[in-house]
């Protein structure tokens, strides 16, 4: 089966400023994928010359095995939600959803009759005559998605169109969103900067740092087995901690901990030496003093759910640790001696 | 086929070039001519500088300096006037609250801009005609800050609307008078707009054909019915050489608000 | 007032009130005293009877407004028609100062765009450059198309020259001629609010209808137009109306046979031929005209903004 878009080798100058340096990825049909980053990684110039408003400086970008770089927007089957929506100001919600079609020739029957099959979708038809600017921002929101549905493009892109959002709509949103792309069985390509979004829901994420791509994979291979500090640093917390390397063995190597524990974990080096290591603050168990790494608790910090133990271990790297607020959880107090272990796959040897 | 952003529109800019060329093509031919050392305006006879020299010696020279003497004094008069009148006004439009007659005073502002200048020019005849005012030098003067208020008043409102009232707040805080706080505070604020307001007004002053015509009474002239006396009949290399002079002025003072606006900001 | 802080400057922004009266004392007086009352005087000035030097007899009369309307033959014993000739002066004022505004419009509308197009360090030039000549005496500007376009000037030089024409055009002391005069006299007012639009108009809109499968073009109609639409009409007025009282385009470039309606009413105050009532009668339905025009646009503005 061909791919929904293949971008191969593409890079993105401007004047003397590299966007994207030869960035390769695949997309699948029917996917849900994410490119998440930090602002100024390149996924919104990315997601621009998926869409045909920037020209690539370099490479090919194929939509279903057509190279489509240097096509116009308006003739690339793909369709956009802009990240403040860009709802015509001027046309009623109705005719805003029915653009596209217009644009396409559809008659206007047929056009009024899929913009409010369309509305009806997003919950919106009983607005249909108003003007855009009559809406919350929750709302143009959905006239925006619903504007980028009607012509049933092949891949709709979707640049952080739920950043502008409040919390509380924002997690809504996601909710809907997924259900709306598991319905219409289009390709989602949603660019974010929230780990979180990204995590709850894609099928597969693209890490995007400094114009290249880090990792891509799964949710779950993302968060479990990042390749790299950043990967791991920017998804969910992190403690680095810097060890030597005993043995490597395929994806295995046996580190040696601050304290001179030693533990087998799963590796993105091949390479000995001194690397380092990401340990999960929610993988770590507190335990009594001589078990495991030895640390003192500094502070601790209430979260609501969880607590937050900030501990300094004995060579004098400071970790934290997160224990879940349960009824019966003991709250170390500040100054006590405490033992760190390691839970099953709570470590990871990265690449630098 | 090249990509091109949705700003891009082919043609444009041919379209753009076009527009300058349209605005500066017979300026720039005027500036050439006006240095062509041949007395007729049709043949070129090399370059020199005979009809400035003319313009300040010749036989019409009395006659233009005097003109111009009008012009620059009542520009002067005018523009520092009005200036004063739209300064005082921006601040009590912008300045003093909501109040009733706000709206109307706003439409008797921009009045002259809305009515037709030949319209105003009738106007103000038949005024000073019928008041039994002798037109000369006094009757341009006023009719001039008159229609000159809105000019001064535009940049100056402008300014004063994009300066957040805190400033003022802070210092009358910082145990400013009330004086005080309008001269240390709020007028150097304001400068860049009250400049701005100063030179257009002087430059619409200075331009005015129409209304100085119909008030300016038997005998007396400013540069522009000067040169429209002039050019009736026919136009003469003199003339080539005093708009040239008066096209540098006018680049002068536009250069001027320029900066001043560009420094403001 | 938009743009002061409401909540930090409520205070400053009533600092003068109890100056106020004096404040706006010498603008209402200035334009109270020496346009308002002038205005007023020329509506009652056109009801009035003409003295033959000149000046008027302060006798009621509709005389002025009946010259304008109405005709009734030369020794005025034939049944009274429609008097076409000063109407048909506004008509062709009306023609001629539509074609500089559309003149204006399809060459400033794409110049106002390239300009807001062009990034910020050089938009400024570019803008610098098409408000100089705002800036250049109106009558030096008016001379110098003269000069260039007249019969032996150097434009027909230059194109004969070329090998382009092998006769001079003819192009002084016609309407052309005028067209062009006005168009170059108020063409930065046609450039600078399509400019202030542009600028305040989103390009993801344009982007938007792109994505939409709409061509450049038709994004320009459907999106653009609709949305600057506001600056271009300002422009449009601010061309429309000094155009139509436009004195010195149509008399230094028309000629005697190019009148408009200001050259109608310049006439009627020469000494000693004038007719003094009548030109206060033309520039009342001259000024009646505008106001008009202006009441309407405020009406559409107003409306605009409600929605």
């Amino acid at each position: 089966m061909t791919n929904a878009v293949d971008i191969r080798k593409v890079t993105k100058v401007f004047g003397t400023f590299t966007a994207l340096h030869g960035v390769s990825l695949s997309i699948r049909d029917n996917e849900f994928f994410t490119l998440l980053g930090p602002s100024g990684c390149g996924k919104t110039t990315l997601l621009r010359l998926m869409a045909g408003f920037e020209e690539v400086s370099g490479g090919e970008i194929l939509l279903f095995g057509q190279n489509i770089a240097s096509l116009e927007p308006n003739l690339r089957p793909v369709n956009t939600v802009f990240q403040q929506y860009a709802l015509f100001p001027h046309m009623s919600v109705i005719d805003n959803v029915a653009f596209g079609l217009k644009m396409k020739g559809w008659t206007l029957p047929k056009r009024r009759a899929r913009a409010g099959e369309m509305l009806e979708m997003v919950h919106l038809s009983d607005f249909a005559d108003r003007l855009p600017t009559q809406l919350s921002g929750g709302q143009q929101q959905r006239v925006a998605l619903a504007r980028a549905l009607a012509p049933q493009p092949k891949v709709l892109l979707l640049d952080e169109p739920l950043s502008a959002l409040d919390l509380k709509l924002r997690q809504a949103m996601r909710m809907e969103l997924k259900q709306l792309q598991q319905g219409t069985g289009i390709t989602f390509i949603f660019v974010t900067h929230d780990q979180e979004e990204a995590l709850t829901m894609s099928n597969r994420i693209a890490v995007m740092s400094a114009g290249r791509v880090q990792q891509i994979g799964t949710p779950r291979e993302i968060y479990e087995t990042p390749v790299n500090r950043f990967v791991a640093d920017f998804i969910g917390e992190t403690n680095l901690l810097e060890v030597e390397v005993a043995a490597i063995a395929g994806d295995q190597a046996e580190v040696i901990l601050p304290g001179g524990q030693r533990v087998t974990c799963s590796s993105a080096t091949t390479e000995k030496g001194r690397h380092h290591l990401s340990v999960r603050p929610e993988r770590v168990t507190l335990g009594t003093v001589g078990s495991g790494m030895q640390a003192v608790v500094e502070q601790v910090v209430y979260l609501g759910t969880d607590l937050q133990v900030l501990v300094r271990l004995d060579g004098g790297t400071a970790m934290q640790v997160r224990i879940q607020n349960a009824a019966r959880t003991e709250v170390p107090s500040p100054g006590t001696r405490v033992g760190l272990t390691l839970e099953e796959g709570a470590a990871r040897l990265l690449a630098d | 086929m090249a990509l091109r952003s949705v700003r891009h529109y082919p043609g444009f800019l041919a379209v753009t070039v076009l527009c300058l060329v349209v605005l500066y093509a017979p300026l720039v031919v005027v500036t050439a001519y006006s240095f062509n050392d041949s007395p007729s305006i049709t043949t070129w006879g090399g370059l020199s500088l005979r009809w400035y020299v003319d313009v300040f010696t010749g036989p019409e020279a009395p006659r233009f300096r005097a003109a111009a003497w009008n012009s620059l004094s009542i520009a002067f008069l005018a523009a520092t006037i009005a200036t004063g009148i739209a300064t005082a006004a921006a601040l009590a439009m912008l300045r003093a609250g909501k109040f009733k007659g706000r709206s109307l005073t706003f439409a008797l502002i921009n009045l002259p801009l809305m009515v037709p200048e030949i319209v105003i020019a009738v106007a103000t005849l038949i005024f000073f005609t019928m008041i039994g005012f002798t037109t000369g030098y006094l009757t341009i003067l006023i009719a001039h800050i008159t229609f000159c208020i809105p000019f001064a008043y535009l940049p100056i409102a402008a300014r004063l609307q994009g300066i957040d009232g805190s400033y003022e707040a802070a210092a009358r805080d910082l145990y400013a008078t009330r004086a005080q706080s309008f001269f240390l505070v709020l007028l150097p604020l304001m400068a860049p707009g009250v400049v701005s307001g100063y030179l257009l007004a002087f430059i619409i002053s200075l331009d005015d054909f129409i209304i100085t015509n119909f008030v300016k009474g038997a005998g007396m002239e400013t540069l522009p019915t000067a040169i429209f006396g002039s050019v009736k009949q026919g136009i003469k290399p003199n003339i080539m050489a005093i708009s040239t002079l008066m096209l540098a002025v006018s680049i002068l003072f536009v250069t001027l608000s320029y900066f001043i606006n560009r420094k403001g900001r | 007032m938009a743009g002061v802080g409401s909540d930090s400057g409520a205070s400053a922004e009533t600092t003068y009130r109890s100056a106020r009266v004096p404040l706006l004392l010498p603008t209402w007086l200035m334009i109270g005293v020496f346009l308002v009352l002038p205005v007023a005087l020329m509506a009652v000035y056109s009801f009035l009877t003409k003295e033959m030097r000149g000046g008027v007899i302060w006798d009621f009369s509709l005389a002025a407004y009946d010259q304008f309307f109405v005709h009734r033959g030369l020794f005025g014993d034939e049944p009274p028609t429609l008097e076409w000739t000063y109407i048909s002066v506004f008509g062709r004022s009306i023609i001629q100062a539509a074609i500089a505004t559309v003149l204006c419009l399809l060459i400033g509308f794409p110049t106002a765009w390239f300009i807001a197009t062009r990034p910020p360090e050089t938009r400024g030039v570019w803008l610098f450059l098409v408000t100089v000549p705002y800036w250049v005496n109106l009558l030096i500007r008016t001379v110098s198309l003269r000069f260039l376009i007249r019969e032996n000037g150097p434009l027909n030089d230059a194109l004969m020259g070329a090998g382009v024409i092998s006769e001079p055009l003819a192009l002084i002391n016609t309407d052309f001629a005028v067209q062009l005069g006005l168009f170059y006299s108020y063409l930065p007012f046609m450039v600078l609010p399509i400019y202030a639009a542009v600028e305040r108009y989103n390009f993801t809109w344009s982007e938007a209808a792109a994505d939409l499968y709409a061509t450049r073009w038709v994004t320009l109609r459907e999106i653009v137009l609709p949305i600057v639409r506001p600056g271009i009409v300002a422009g449009c007025l601010l061309v429309f109306i000094p155009s139509l009282g436009a004195f010195l385009a149509p008399n230094l470039l028309g000629g005697a046979k190019n009148f408009m309606i200001g050259s109608l009413i310049e006439e009627q105050f020469k000494k000693s031929l004038g007719n003094w009532p009548f030109g206060a009668a033309v520039s009342m339905i001259l000024m009646s005209l505008v106001l008009i025009l202006l009441m309407i646009y405020a009406r559409s503005a107003a409306r605009q903004e409600a929605r």
